[in-house]
This record gives structure tokens, C-alpha cells and sequence, in this order.
């Protein structure tokens, strides 16, 4: 079972509620932090890290002296990250989507790939929690290629929670794409509302399965929950706007601590939403 | 002409109130809106769109059931995890193509043996031109799971620009998206100066850290602010010594203030709808960074007007 945590509206609470359903799940429980940009669910779970291993992406490194300067490879090349300079081919890897077929088309079997490191993946264990964090290095743009890497690491046999990035966009649908049921996370306020239904377009397109959680549920106004009404999406669960869990969330501590009885909240959704 | 972008590297930080305010505060800007995945900016300065732009940018594969071979080449060249195979076995399966996942490389549209696969253009969105009661506006929609988020960035910062060229405006102030992936880098990339919103949490903390050093790599001045800094006031001080650290420049603190959610409720930017302690504390940001800015001899505006200050500390 992969469970996905989205929001579309970034700081609703999805890493909170990720990191509670890890922490409530009865049995063997894997967390994936594919907010690779801005991962934090080790800052809570502070995991002892066992392994790390590089995330690369191959980028082409042309053979000057087998370049025969046809362009073909720049033609093929969606991202234009191939030039042609003095009728040779010179490759912009910062550019490259590492679609890899300037070097499969070329003619004279010039291109040849090199792995170039954007990010990595960091694996821990805590609470009999495994926690598979990704990590995008500062200045690369290809999130989606470290969350595929992350992604790798579903376990079959476990519950598998996703916590995803923020947006509707390619690094959201990259993580929730092939996901069991998504929580969509949002607040009551108008900007939560906007957010959510962008981010019930996005899994409706996707085909998915999804419910929302209103998270500091008495902080705004009763729009997403009358939206929620209108559009038959359960609502499985409301978190009450309490300075307990704000307090416990900037500590960076587990807010399942904080507040008693949350865990069975946490436990009963997850009975629901496994079922 | 100066780009003042407003990042926070965490969502949900305060990035679109502070923007929506500063839309309020500033005279003579154009404002601009880079979140273009989750853009709410326009819920509080309620624009009246002008005109209406198709976004269309890259391609997506389409496999034409009738020419296919079944051969399985476009699975087997495809590295976006895009093309699908039902159950059956090679040379009877039935390959499509999910368009969540294709990059729109065009690999296997280049390498199928029958030249089953279209490659038609994608439209990923919308962007406008708008007006709203404190100046011209330039926004934008990226169609559900659209790919090229920061294209669209691009593009409506580009129009941005335009805008402001052509009626003489001397300030562009972008709301930005949250991460430092690729929508970040295209909000960040040749902009003036950079103002980080950030929380006393220790996500804001460790977001802000990877937000500062994003700036850095892209040599972009930058202003650190702590909203809702009262919750936390050790964490407060300990992000902005971080800060400082960083090579940015601490400007100012917002306090947690319950009237910031009901000017949101309201559709209404903070300072247009309060006089309590968040709306001052950004109305003294703003001028602050507007005096920090005037009085810079550290120009880095690109055409040599007066612009915002280095990131170099007094």
C-alpha cells in the first residue's frame, strides 16, 4: 500500500501528518520524503542515517574528433541543451533532461554518457520507522529525477507513506502518480481552499484515490468544508488549530506527543483509508 | 528597474500575505505572481484579467494503437518511467503512453521502427495580464500536472518586465514558489534582491538554509524576515544569526497575529486590513528594505539605477 501525503498549498501540514501516520501505523511502516527540495521529516524522526547513496542522471560528452557536425542530436534534443559551434556539437549539461537520445541517434557514434550527480538519498531507521529521505543539491532543477530515485525504495511487503512536495506540478504528480489513496492537506482559509481544489484537479486527472485532512481546522472560515460536501470528498480527519502543536512542530518535536488522543485519530484514518 | 523576489524555501511561511501587502504598500510597482502551481496572490488582490496568454511549451508522445508493431522499442528507449504496457506478452501488448510522466523528450517518437507515435505541442497553462486596484498584475495557471513550471515562470516574469518598461514602473515584486528547484531558479535568476520569509520552526530553518544558499550560488542580494517570530523566540535568534551567517541581511520580524488569517478570509492584502502589530511590523519592512535599497551605492539593479542593497553586512 503506497499512501500519499499532498497539499498543492505549501505549510498546511503534510509532513506532520506524514510523520503521524508513520508513528501510528501498526506494523512495519517505510516514509519517504520526496520533498526532495526541502525535505524534513528527518528534522522530527532523527533517524540514525545507515546508508547514502548518490542520485546521478547521465548527461552526453560529445568525441570531438567523431563529430561529424550533422546536428542531428540538436534537432532531437527538447531541452536545447545541445549547440552547434564550428560544426561540432557541444553539449549545456546543466540544460540536459537526461533524456539520453542525442546518444543513441548519433550517426558516428560520437556521444557517449558520463553520470553527473544532482542529489542523493539518505537511508535511516528510527522507531522502527525506515525513513528514505531525498535530497536535490542547491542550484539543480531536476526534482523529479531524485524523487523517482527515492521512489525505488517502496517496500512491497510494508506500508509505504509518501510525503510529497507542495505544488500541482511536475515534482507533486511525480511523487503521488502511481499512489494507492492521497491525503490532500489543507487549512481552512482561502488560500488552502484555492490549493485544494488544484490539488483535487491534479489527483483526479491522475486517476487516484483521495481524501482530505483540515489541519488548524477552526483557523479560518467553513468554505473547504462545504466544498468537501459539494464534491462527495471525505473528510477524514480535522486537526484543531492548537498553540500545543505549533509549539511541538517548531521544537521539532512529534506532535503526537503534544496532543493526547491524536494517535487514535491517526490510527482510526488509517483503518478507513486502508480498507 | 528593481526585481525585489520573495521566496521562502518552506510553503506555507507567509510569502503571498507579505506580497500582498507590499502590492499595497508600493507605489509605481508591477506585481507579479512566479507561483504558478499553487498561485493565490490574485485571491487577495483580486485582478481584472486584460488579456489571456496560452502557455504552450514542449511536446507529448501519443502512440497510434493502428501503426503500432508492438515491439516494445518506446518502452524499452523511455527513461521518464512514461510508457506503460498492459499485461500481455511482448509482440501482443498494448503500449500508451501516461502524459503525467512523459518529459516530452521525443526519444521514442525519434527511435519507433513504425513511426507510430505523435508529438504534438502541450498546452501547459495560462498566463494574464491583469489589473488590480494597486497596479498592473501578470499571473498565471499551470494546467493540472502541467509540466514546464519554469517556463511559465519565465514567461510571466519576462511579461513582467515588458510591462514595466513600457509604462515607466520602477519596481517589479514577484511572489515566488516554495523549494529551490527548478521554478525557484527561475524566479531567482537575474532578479535584484531576494526577501526570504521564513518561520520559527525547525523546517523554516533548515528550508531557509538551502533558500540562502540558492541565492548565493545565483549571486542574488538577499533580506531575511521571521514571521509569526514570537512563537519561537530562541529559534527566532538562532535563524537570524544563521542568517547573517549566510551572507544575508536581517530586516525585519512579523508577530504571530490572528488578523493575518482574517484578512485572508476577508480577500484583503494585511495592511489594508488591519492597523494591529503584523500590519505594522510590514509596513516597517517595506520601508525599511525601501530605504535600504534608495540608499545603496552597491547598485545591482541591471541598468543602473539605484537598486537593493548588496548582501554584504554592515
Amino acid at each position: 500500500m503506497k499512501l500519499a501525503v499532498a497539499s498543492g498549498k505549501g505549510g498546511t501540514g503534510k509532513t506532520t501528518v506524514a510523520l503521524c501516520l508513520a508513528l501510528s501505523a501498526e506494523g512495519p511502516v517505510r516514509l519517504l520524503d520526496c520533498d526532495v527540495e526541502e525535505p524534513n521529516c528527518h528534522l522530527f524522526l532523527k533517524p540514525q542515517i545507515h546508508r547514502r547513496e548518490p542520485v546521478t542522471v547521465p548527461v552526453p560528452v560529445v568525441d570531438a574528433a567523431k563529430c561529424n557536425g550533422c546536428g542531428k542530436c540538436r534537432q532531437l534534443c527538447q531541452s536545447n541543451a545541445i549547440a552547434m559551434l564550428k560544426s561540432k556539437a557541444v553539449i549545456f549539461p546543466e540544460l540536459c533532461h537526461s533524456c539520453g537520445g542525442c546518444a543513441k541517434i548519433c550517426p558516428t557514434g560520437a556521444i557517449h554518457e558520463v553520470e553527473r550527480e544532482i542529489g542523493f538519498v539518505e537511508h535511516g531507521a528510527t522507531n522502527g520507522i525506515e525513513l528514505v529521505t531525498g535530497n536535490l543539491n542547491i542550484g539543480q532543477p531536476l526534482a523529479p529525477a531524485v524523487i523517482r530515485a527515492v521512489k525505488r525504495h517502496v517496500a512491497p511487503t510494508h506500508l509505504t507513506i509518501l510525503d510529497s512536495p507542495p505544488g500541482t506540478s511536475c515534482a507533486m504528480v511525480a511523487t503521488v502518480r502511481d499512489a494507492d489513496h492521497v491525503l490532500l492537506v489543507t487549512e481552512p482559509t482561502p488560500f488552502g481552499l484555492h490549493d485544494l481544489k488544484l490539488a483535487v484537479d491534479t489527483v483526479r486527472e491522475l486517476g487516484r484515490s483521495f481524501s482530505v485532512v483540515i489541519n488548524r481546522a477552526d483557523a479560518g472560515d467553513g468554505r473547504v468544508v462545504d466544498y468537501c460536501r459539494t464534491e462527495n470528498i471525505p473528510v477524514r480527519l480535522q486537526i484543531p488549530e492548537d498553540r500545543r502543536i505549533a509549539e511541538a512542530y517548531s521544537r521539532g518535536a512529534t506532535v503526537l506527543a503534544a496532543v493526547p488522543g491524536l494517535r487514535e485519530d491517526f490510527r482510526r484514518l488509517l483503518a478507513e483509508v486502508l480498507e | 528597474m528593481t526585481e525585489l523576489v520573495i521566496l521562502s524555501g518552506k510553503g506555507g511561511t507567509g510569502k503571498t500575505s507579505v506580497t500582498a501587502s507590499f502590492a499595497a504598500l508600493a507605489q509605481n510597482a508591477v506585481i507579479a505572481d512566479a507561483d504558478v502551481d499553487a498561485a493565490d496572490l490574485h485571491l487577495v488582490l483580486n485582478p481584472e484579467i486584460q488579456s489571456r496568454h496560452d502557455f504552450r511549451s514542449g511536446h507529448e508522445a501519443i502512440i497510434r494503437q493502428e501503426d503500432c508493431l508492438r515491439c516494445g522499442a518506446c518502452l524499452a528507449h523511455c527513461r521518464f518511467e512514461a510508457v506503460q504496457m498492459d499485461g500481455k506478452a511482448a509482440g501482443e501488448a498494448t503500449f500508451t503512453i501516461d502524459p503525467s510522466a512523459c518529459e516530452g523528450c521525443g526519444v521514442c517518437v525519434e527511435l519507433c521502427p513504425a513511426e507510430a507515435i505523435d508529438f504534438p505541442e502541450r498546452s501547459c497553462g495560462e498566463w494574464y495580464v491583469s489589473q488590480t486596484r494597486y497596479g498592473p498584475m501578470v499571473h498565471a495557471r499551470l494546467r493540472p500536472s502541467g509540466e514546464n513550471s519554469g517556463k511559465l515562470v519565465t514567461q510571466v516574469r519576462t511579461a513582467a518586465r515588458q510591462l514595466a518598461e513600457r509604462d515607466g514602473r520602477e519596481r517589479i515584486i514577484v511572489d515566488g514558489p516554495p523549494g529551490i528547484g527548478c521554478p525557484v531558479i527561475a524566479s531567482v535568476t537575474g532578479a535584484s534582491a531576494v526577501l526570504a520569509v521564513t518561520e520559527p520552526t525547525v523546517s523554516g530553518a533548515h528550508d531557509l538554509s538551502r533558500v540562502l544558499k540558492l541565492a548565493k550560488h545565483f549571486d542574488v542580494p538577499t533580506f531575511v524576515c521571521v514571521n509569526k517570530w514570537d512563537i519561537n523566540p530562541a529559534m527566532t535568534e538562532q535563524i537570524e544569526q544563521q542568517a547573517v551567517a549566510a551572507g544575508a541581511r536581517v530586516v525585519g520580524r512579523i508577530p504571530y497575529d490572528r488578523a493575518v488569517t482574517a484578512a485572508q478570509v476577508n480577500g484583503l492584502p494585511v495592511v489594508a486590513y488591519s492597523t494591529g502589530p503584523a500590519a505594522q511590523s510590514i509596513r516597517q519592512l517595506w520601508e525599511d528594505l525601501r530605504i535600504v535599497g534608495q540608499a545603496s551605492s552597491l547598485s545591482v539593479a541591471n541598468n543602473g539605477q539605484p537598486g537593493w542593497l548588496s548582501h554584504q553586512n554592515p
